[in-house]
């Protein structure tokens, strides 16, 4: 890590962002993206905290054949709750919300985003949803799946369904309008001479998202009305007795919810591609191969949906169909891994804690991204569907992916978000800590599934019970791994060395700006006259 | 010691019938393309880290900006090997998904939270399923609540059970033994105790454990119902009654009042007794009446059974 | 000048460019492209309730023309003109602002939300219509059709389901747009806010209002003219 002359505060002209004002309302009612950001980390933070603790309780559980620590219904409240919030209030936002509010407008140079009003309201948005979630949690909780499957969700579940769906149906405006923004804002107010194919993969990832966020998320905004309907009405399109079909409510739910997982894990690439041009002080390979990478997986990702529905009762030609449109996701997915280990090659490669991340995300979105090609060959569908297969699978994308990168822009933004720098020893450990906690959890899970262990079980048969605890212990090193990060972080905002503007030596706009920026992100707007990542140019990297 | 390992700690399931080597054979391809493809990231991601490692501050690589060639070719070889992933696992479901024509059908009801199951012969059983070795077996299932799913590990089978509706799946066991039943869809409390056994006999000890206790045939508790339901003043074998006479209607093509032509399976023969206005054969008046809340789903199974037989031909003639 | 806080950015939008833009053109061409991203998540909103009205109008054709025919063709006639009149006077109001005339903005957000009002009147009507006669879904559905035995009355609540689902998230979306020209829009224009230099609110909503007509010229068929030929 380079110790580059940090910026003295009698060198700032403009006070930061931090410091521009002072008192709760200054926060609460603040317009500006980067305070935003951070009321963003602060709710996701505790939602993570919540679900966390769910699993914590899920893997205690599921240390012992029997269900003996929770009784049933207890127990399959917690995975539904488990799923629920760390979907939709902690993945979802997560990166978007926090670094794209944070850093899109410093990226290309602006002042704000384009709409910073409908930012602050997207907040507001999110934590009531948030609010009604942990009602529902407080009355009783909600006992679905996170997938809320009919008729069981419509018609038999006695837990506070409508209560979630209404949390989740208010959040996802926030949704709604987080992408509206990012797209208008990168489409509108780009600096001078930032043209497309200079924006760093960052910015073209979170353009992805965006299309992905306002295209899918009203598709189970109505299917939560629906279904909040005949729960309340005692009549639906998906009640059989009516001639009603429960199947169309999963075409409808996974419409949505196939697409989100591309919400959830594109950002996180975008984040990757900027921390390893850094740490290999290099060019992107395939810069626009990348680019278009997201793009096609945003497109395609609308297509596939019935992969999780091969056993369903949907006709055969469908599954071949769906399973046929999956496999083409895998290209672009691959396509993007070669270009990074092009970036890689001979590289000039630091192991900072950032880098830890990203290379962690390579490895382990890799081989969750394959186990996913088992679940779109539909003879081995059928077999390891609903069982902890998938499970295994969703994890190594959803942790060792979309989380790794999220804990990867923490890190590697942190320096300008708080103008600190975290104590580098203690962020390689815990990421070291996280990485074979993770995996120790997880991988044991794949042998699971195929051995036949049903998912949302609390007891099971005694001979998958070693495999269980290797899972639990994996999952109490991965529970002090997490913590670690939490005390180093907040020790630095005191404590911490001062950060200079551009502590990576990194290129791109957000890096030539003060640490933490000002509120007006620039002084004067910039000019922008290359492309991304032009380390081997001279004068490229402002420190 | 070993076996006692294998016991506590095992990585496979058993393989016990006709299809799971198939399937097995696949997963072992995924297995080790993944195995392949992860591994070469690894290493070359640590191979990387260490021969590339930063050695002075100022080191600055040298730009290379890409490759046409290298995009190309690691596009079109993961391509191939996805869709040849492709192409084997649909030809082993479109294959797996055809029940021979010999197979003994058998009927499967799910509710929360047990697996009722009736033999033709008109044993049932409930959580438990004693099947011959070596004979396909094919199992018609519904259910009463919502959505459960059947799944035996052992025989690489799974098929969602639906309210409202019949989903059908087929195995033939070809081991001895007792196999782990699941309910593999959530389906509320008491989802992880809706589970049983399967016992795979031999042909000999399956009769053998169908002689001892009673149940009469599905067939005949249908004929009983067809009578006691009346179902035989309106569907008369002479065709001078108001409904449509029933010799070998299953399997046949059937032409509606509205002009929709429909194959009479199963499902359709279910519906026609619970909604019965649904569909009108053409030439008739929708006067039939309903039956729902006078049959229980098993009940229907057994009519369905009964009505099978009617016209002393092998169903599935087109007419 | 940083407005940080919303106090700081109200004042400083009553000056009509806002911070974060350049000019007030960008500000109207990303006000624009907005207003599009988000009328275009609402066509997939409504999307999701005509696939659901696709699929059981395929399945029981005969019940969703039993249903339909319970439905007043004449009141549904009357509406779709009502509702197409008050997406003229909001194009006279966009047009009045484009222009300069102030006054015009302020008549014509009038009118239309008069004849909104009139629209969720009638809609009003019926549904009380349809609550006397026993059609709403699961509230003592009791269905006594001229359709008699071809038709099972599940699969006309079915129809009621649907049809209430989406005439009632279309009013829903017609009470907002009057909430918002209520108590933002039209006390603006009254005081004159909104003139040739910037009348872009207008604009964005006189979209959203069009949009929400063009989602009922849709509707009008779909449930009231399928029973027609029978």
């Amino acid at each position: 890590m380079s110790a580059a002359t940090p910026v003295l505060p009698s060198e700032q002209t403009a006070p930061s962002y931090l410091t521009a004002s002072f008192g709760i309302r200054s926060w609460l009612l603040t317009v500006d993206h980067k305070r935003v950001g951070l009321l963003y980390l602060a709710t996701i933070s505790v939602f993570f905290t919540i679900a966390g603790i769910f699993a914590g309780l899920i893997r205690l559980e599921l240390l012992t054949p029997a269900g003996d620590m929770f009784q049933a219904d207890t127990y399959n409240k917690l995975f539904t709750m488990h799923g629920m919030i760390m979907a939709f209030f902690f993945l979802i936002p997560s990166i978007p919300a926090v670094f794209g509010n944070f850093l899109l407008p410093l990226m290309i140079g602006a002042r704000d985003v384009a709409f910073p009003k409908l930012n602050l309201l997207s907040w507001y948005v999110f934590s009531v949803g948030g609010l009604f979630s942990i009602i529902s949690l407080v009355t009783g909780g909600v006992d679905t799946g996170w997938t809320f499957y009919t008729p069981y969700s419509s018609t038999y579940s006695n837990s506070s369904v409508i209560t979630a769906g209404l949390g989740i149906f208010i959040t996802g405006f926030s949704s709604i309008l987080t992408g509206m923004n990012f797209m208008v804002t990168i489409h509108k107010m780009r600096a001078p001479g930032l043209t497309w194919f200079r924006l760093p993969l960052f910015v073209w990832a979170h353009y992805a998202t965006s299309i992905i966020q306002v295209l899918a998320t009203p598709v189970i905004a109505i299917t939560i009305v629906l279904l909040a309907l005949e729960r309340i009405l005692g009549a639906g399109i998906f009640d059989p007795r009516l001639g009603g079909d429960p199947v169309l409510f999963q075409h409808l739910f996974w419409f949505y919810s196939h697409p989100v997982v591309y919400i959830m894990v594109l950002p996180s690439m975008g984040v990757v591609s900027e921390i390893i041009a850094c740490g290999a002080r290099k060019r992107i390979f395939g810069y626009k191969i990348i680019a278009f990478s997201s793009l096609a997986i945003a497109v395609l990702g609308f297509l596939v949906w019935g992969h999780h529905m091969f056993v369903s009762g949907q006709s055969e030609y469908a599954g071949i169909v769906f399973s046929f449109l999956t496999m083409f996701i895998a290209v672009p997915s691959a396509i993007k891994v070669f270009n990074w280990m092009g970036t890689l090659y001979k590289g000039s490669i630091v192991y900072s804690t950032p880098m830890l991340y990203a290379l962690g995300f390579i490895g382990l979105f890799t081989l969750g991204g394959l186990t996913g090609l088992f679940l779109a060959t539909l003879a081995v569908d059928v077999h390891v569907h609903d069982t902890y297969f998938v499970v295994a699978h969703f994890h190594y994308v959803m942790v060792g992916g979309a989380l790794f990168g999220y804990l990867g822009a923490i890190h590697f933004w942190w320096p300008k978000i708080t103008g600190r720098l975290y104590p580098e020893a203690w962020g390689r450990l815990s990421a070291a800590i996280i990485f074979i906690g993770f995996n120790l959890t997880f991988f044991p899970q794949f042998v699971l599934g195929y051995l036949g262990m049903p998912r949302r079980y609390h007891a099971y048969p005694e001979e998958f019970q070693v495999l269980n605890v290797m899972s639990t212990a994996g999952a109490t090193i991965l529970a002090i791994g997490y913590m670690m990060p939490v005390i180093y972080l907040i020790w630095s905002m005191r404590y911490g060395k001062r950060a200079s503007s551009n502590p990576w030596g990194a290129t791109g706009l957000e890096w030539e700006t003060a640490s933490p920026p000002p509120t007006e992100n620039f002084e004067g707007t910039p000019v922008v006259t290359r492309g991304a990542y032009a380390y081997a140019e001279e004068g490229a990297v402002v420190r | 010691m070993w076996d006692q390992l294998r016991e506590s700690l095992p990585l496979f399931p058993d393989a016990a019938s006709t299809i799971a080597g198939e399937v097995d054979t696949l997963y072992f391809f995924l297995v080790a393309t993944s195995l392949f493809f992860s591994g070469l990231i690894f290493v070359l991601i640590f191979y990387f880290m260490l021969k590339y490692r930063r050695r002075s501050e100022d080191e600055i690589p040298a730009e290379i900006e890409g490759s046409t060639v290298l995009e190309i070719a690691w596009s079109i070889v993961p391509f191939v090997i996805v869709m040849i992933m492709f192409g084997w696992g649909s030809w082993l479901y479109v294959k797996n998904g055809r029940s021979p024509a010999n197979a003994m059908d058998m009927h499967v009801v799910g509710k929360q939270w047990m697996w009722k199951l009736q033999h033709p012969e008109g044993k049932r059983e409930i959580n438990e399923l004693h099947v011959p070795i070596g004979r396909p077996v094919r199992l018609i299932m519904t259910s009463e609540d919502v959505i459960h799913s059947f799944f035996v590990p052992a025989f690489r089978i799974k098929q969602d059970v639906l309210p409202g509706r019949y989903t059908t799946v087929w195995f033939e066991a070809t081991k001895l033994g007792e196999y782990h039943l699941f309910c593999a869809e959530y389906c509320g409390t008491e989802h992880s105790l809706m589970i049983g056994k399967v016992h795979v006999m031999t042909q000999a000890d399956y009769e053998r454990w169908l002689m001892s206790g009673e149940g009469e045939s599905t067939t005949s508790a249908g004929e009983r119902l067809f009578s006691e339901l009346r179902c035989d003043t309106c569907h008369r074998p002479d065709g001078v009654g108001r409904g449509p006479v029933l010799d070998r209607v299953f399997g046949s093509q059937r032409l509606m009042r509205n002009g929709e032509r429909v194959i009479a399976d199963e499902s359709y023969l279910r519906e026609s007794i619970l909604t019965p206005q649904q569909r009108v054969l053409t030439g008739y008046r929708p006067v039939m009446p309903t039956f729902q809340g006078q049959v229980n789903e098993e009940q229907v199974l057994e009519l369905i059974s009964y009505i099978k037989t009617l016209g002393g031909d092998s169903a599935g003639r087109a007419r | 000048m940083s407005a940080n806080t919303l106090e700081a950015a109200a004042e400083e939008s009553h000056g009509l460019v806002a911070h974060q833009f350049d000019d007030a053109e960008q500000q109207h061409e990303a006000a624009t492209l907005g207003m599009w991203a988000f009328l275009v998540t609402e066509v997939l909103f409504f999307g999701g309730l005509m696939l659901g009205y696709a699929v059981f109008r395929s399945k029981f054709p005969d019940a969703f023309s039993a249903g339909s025919h319970e439905l007043d063709v004449g009141l549904g006639a009357f509406n779709t003109v009502i509702l197409i009149i008050s997406s003229l006077t909001m194009a006279m109001a966009v047009h009045s602002g484009q222009v300069g005339n102030k006054k015009g903005v302020a008549l014509f957000l009038v009118l239309t939300l008069l004849f909104g009002g009139i629209f969720l009147g009638v809609k009003g009507v019926e549904y009380a219509d349809k609550f006397e006669h026993h059609l709403i879904p699961g509230l003592l559905f009791d269905y006594h059709g001229e359709a008699g035995a071809g038709v099972n009355p599940k699969n006309v609540e079915l129809f009621f389901f649907l049809y209430f689902a989406m005439t009632g998230v279309h009013a829903l979306h017609m009470i907002i747009g009057a909430g918002i020209v209520l108590v933002w829009l039209l006390p603006r224009a009254l005081q004159g806010a909104y003139g040739s230099e910037y009348s872009s609110p207008i604009e964005m909503f006189g979209l959203y209002w069009h949009f929400v007509d063009i989602v009922w010229i849709f509707l009008y068929p779909l449930l009231y003219l399928v029973g027609r030929h029978q």
